[in-house]
């Protein structure tokens, strides 16, 4: 298991360095960050004074390492179009992008699991197919199709809910269930599928010839085997929905780290580009790790393998 | 009693809901709010760190200039200086109004101005657009409230400067704060104070209650004011229609339709001096054969048919444009320009002259809608020009064409910096810059005598010549001007502009 760990965080490790190294390269590639900075009406030497002032006349290879020496030292740099830390912008960002992630995971959880248990205690009765046709309006479901269409009721018709902006927990309903509506089929799935396999196991029968309360043989033996791997897949789609939340943050005007990396994108600010991608590389990438650690705690024999 | 705190709470979650949704701006506390920022936020309030163009309107609301330029006649008239004259042709004299205060109590006076120019023409202090100000050698103060500027060389566009992006600091202030202070907490003479910034977020402004002195601005119409910045036009657009904002700008022509048929909201496409066109390659910086010939040139401006173009797909107070700048900016002369009517037979024939009967693949490429530039492309089709369209983002495009030349063909625009003066486009794509892709040394000669030449009828003789020979040469086609697309409740007063900048103070309600 030691062994194991070591290799999965080594692994880890070379996935950031890769990450950094082609989300540089990447966004070099793409714009010319002088000519970004420099504004429209730049002249060509105005755009040489900017290349030689920032050192983007240097090798690419040099300005990566320049950037990455200091990353690891919590400095990532400065935005082109803000003029301000990098490291700020997205820790006064990061509240936003966390609460609306962990409400939306929180959302697909809570409607998933009592879901699934239901349709696997029930296989193949209306419940089941009922939880299977919102699985399946869950995945073909376009996220931003889904939060506009919420917009129009809640916000424009019944006036129920604020539409934009971030200032109330009433502002993080639709967004949260938007983008937590779209994980909730994975769940979902899963959870049936895990509790259909434990319901049939000789275990859950011995529990029942003990006489045990059906309550208590689902919810204490069944459903506790049951959901572990529904954690795990949770873990990774937490890791996901920071990430995915960048159309839904753009939708509902909510400013976190999702809309920042679009407005970074649209304006080729790329310090706060590669900043962000390395931010989520590093949020998937732990959640991953975490995950495989669990499966490999749980089940031995992945570490052995 | 579960019942009764499930009841409960269903009643403070309904109430607080609604509260929230209703938390808006009305005629009823004479305040406002306005949605802006689908083109991106304001990156730096400071008006000499700011690149954006977004950051135009919160400079008006803010500060003042030295002089006003009325938005619809763009006749020039007193704002911080009451009168002006020159005393040779690289210094002007200006007297200075009194009794103007800041917004933080500091007296205006010849010091601020002084200290103003001064502070932005010096290179070291790293003003971002420096074409700006670099035009400046010295301020000097002659009198308590007399300034004289020496300009570097004789230059006739300093009007349009001193009455667009250059606006007044307070000079204790500034040299206290500096740009991050003025980004935090700016002060200004003008008709609308800053309440709270929230970067990216919200500006929120109140009434400048001793704008008083009979600036030609107007005082502000609302006590109270917040300009919300939201990225997604829809989002803008359910916000208007929920009752959150009051109005919003940059839909489609489509959402202009939608919404003005919405009882109690009006919408209008409002004509500006954006200027819409297609360049060529045509000195062959990246050795476009097709494009570097005239005959291929002419025969594509006699392709396109720009007026079908502008009626069916631009709308509103867009039209045809044939010149390489926009009609009211000084030196644009009409009758100057050679004109292209929309005749495919003779474009057939001019292809066929140039060795082209079968016409050619080219590549074509924009940053903006698609329709546009497929309608271009659909017409070009009728006489053989297949033209493959590239659609990128504009910085994108404009690296792509400067570094790499390969652009044979492109549909563009230019705001001109609302400058109503053609030096502020033609000189600035035709004068051997990085974007000139004519290259041509007479048209650079004319265009820098007419750019250095304080005699106004020798720049525009000069600036004609220009005109001729760009659209004779058809180095571009100038196609139509943009339209701007509004959104907004019925009860505003609302006043749009020709040089697309948004004047938020003079919006009140009915």
């Amino acid at each position: 298991m030691i062994v194991y760990t070591i290799k999965r965080i080594f692994v880890a490790f070379l996935i950031l360095l890769v990450v950094s190294g082609l989300t540089f390269s990447l966004s070099h590639l793409s714009a010319d960050p002088a000519l970004t900075i420099a504004g429209e009406q730049a002249s060509d030497e105005d755009i040489e004074a900017v290349r030689k002032l920032y050192g983007f006349d240097k090798p690419v290879v040099e300005q990566y390492f320049n950037w990455l020496s200091s990353a690891l030292q919590g400095d990532l740099g400065k935005s082109y179009h803000y003029k301000a830390p990098v490291v700020e912008m997205i820790s006064g960002r990061i509240g936003t992008t966390m609460t609306l992630g962990f409400l939306a995971i929180l959302f697909a959880l809570v409607v998933s699991i009592p879901l699934g248990t239901i349709a696997a205690m029930r296989p193949n009765s209306i419940i089941d197919r009922f939880a299977l046709l919102l699985a399946v309006f869950g995945q073909a479901l376009p996220t931003f199709w889904f939060a506009l269409m919420m917009i129009i009721l809640f916000g424009v018709w019944l006036r129920w809910l604020p539409i934009s902006g971030n200032t109330s927990w009433a502002h993080f309903v639709m967004p949260t269930i938007a983008l937590g509506y779209y994980a909730t089929p994975a769940l979902m799935r899963l959870t049936r599928a895990g509790m259909i396999e434990v319901l049939s196991s000789d275990y859950i029968r011995t529990a029942k010839a003990k006489g045990l309360l059906p309550v208590s043989v689902l919810f204490k033996h069944a459903l506790r085997n049951a959901i572990i791997p529904v954690v795990a897949l949770a873990a990774v789609w937490f890791g996901f929905m920071l990430g995915g939340s960048i159309v839904i943050e753009t939708i509902f005007n909510l400013k976190g780290i999702g809309w920042l990396s679009y407005d970074a994108l649209l304006r080729s600010d790329l310090p706060v580009v590669q900043a962000i991608v390395l931010i989520f590389a590093s949020f998937y990438v732990i959640l991953t790790l975490f995950a495989d650690l669990l499966n490999a705690y749980l089940d031995p024999r992945i570490s052995v393998r | 009693m579960i019942y009764n705190l499930g009841k409960k709470l269903l009643s403070a979650l309904t109430v607080t809901l609604i509260t929230s949704s209703f938390a808006h701006a009305s005629p009823e506390d004479n305040s406002l709010v306005i949605a802006w920022g689908s083109t991106g936020p304001i990156e730096h309030v400071d008006n000499y760190v700011n690149t954006n163009r977004t950051g135009i309107w919160f400079s008006r609301m803010v500060w003042d200039q030295l002089i006003y330029r009325e938005p619809k006649t763009f006749e020039y008239k007193p704002l911080l200086a009451k009168s002006w004259k020159a005393l040779s042709d690289t210094v002007w004299q200006f007297e200075l109004r009194q009794g103007v205060k800041f917004h933080n109590g500091e007296a205006f006076d010849a010091d601020d101005v002084v200290y103003t120019l001064n502070w932005i023409s010096n290179p070291k202090n790293g003003v971002k657009v420096q074409r700006n100000v670099n035009w400046i050698k010295e301020a000097r103060k002659v009198g308590p409230y007399t300034v004289d500027v020496e300009m570097k060389r004789p230059f006739p566009q300093a009007f349009e400067f001193l009455s667009g992006p250059i606006t007044i600091y307070p000079n204790e202030y500034y040299a206290k704060v500096g740009p991050d202070g003025m980004h935090k907490a700016p002060v200004g003479t003008g008709p609308m104070k800053v309440v709270s910034i929230k970067t990216a977020e919200e500006y929120v402004f109140e009434k400048n209650k001793g704008y008083t002195w009979g600036s030609p601005k107007g005082e502000a119409q609302v006590d109270k004011m917040v300009v919300r910045e939201i990225a997604d036009v829809q989002t803008q657009i359910a916000e208007l229609l929920a009752g959150g904002i009051d109005i919003t700008a940059d839909i489609s022509a489509d959402h202009v339709t939608q919404i003005g048929g919405v009882s109690g909201f009006t919408a209008l496409q409002a004509g500006t001096m954006r200027t819409g066109y297609i360049g060529f390659d045509a000195a062959g910086r990246g050795n476009h054969e097709p494009v570097t010939k005239l005959k291929v040139r002419q025969a594509m401006a006699h392709a396109i048919d720009r007026k079908s173009l502008v009626k069916n797909l631009i709308r509103g107070d867009a039209g045809v444009i044939h010149t390489p700048c926009f009609p009211t900016q000084f030196g644009c002369d009409v009758n100057a320009a050679v004109k292209y009517e929309f005749d495919q037979g003779k474009a057939k024939k001019l292809l066929a002259e140039a060795g082209y009967p079968n016409g050619f693949d080219i590549d074509f490429y924009t940053f903006r809608p698609a329709d546009w530039a497929e309608a271009v492309m659909g017409d070009l089709a009728k006489v053989g020009i297949k033209a493959k369209l590239t659609k990128m983002p504009y910085f994108a495009l404009r690296d792509k064409q400067r570094k790499e030349g390969t652009t044979p063909m492109f549909l563009m625009d230019w705001g001109s910096y609302s400058m109503n003066d053609m030096s502020a486009i033609t000189s600035h794509f035709f004068k051997k810059g990085p974007d000139d892709f004519a290259l041509d040394d007479d048209v650079a000669n004319w265009l820098e005598a007419g750019d250095t030449n304080s005699d106004a009828s020798v720049r525009k003789a000069n600036y004609a010549k220009a005109i001729k020979k760009i659209t004779g040469q058809v180095y571009w086609l100038p196609m139509f001007n943009h339209v701007r697309n509004y959104g907004y409740r019925k009860e505003l007063k609302f006043i749009p502009y020709q040089d697309e900048i948004p004047r938020f103070w003079q919006y009140g309600w009915k």
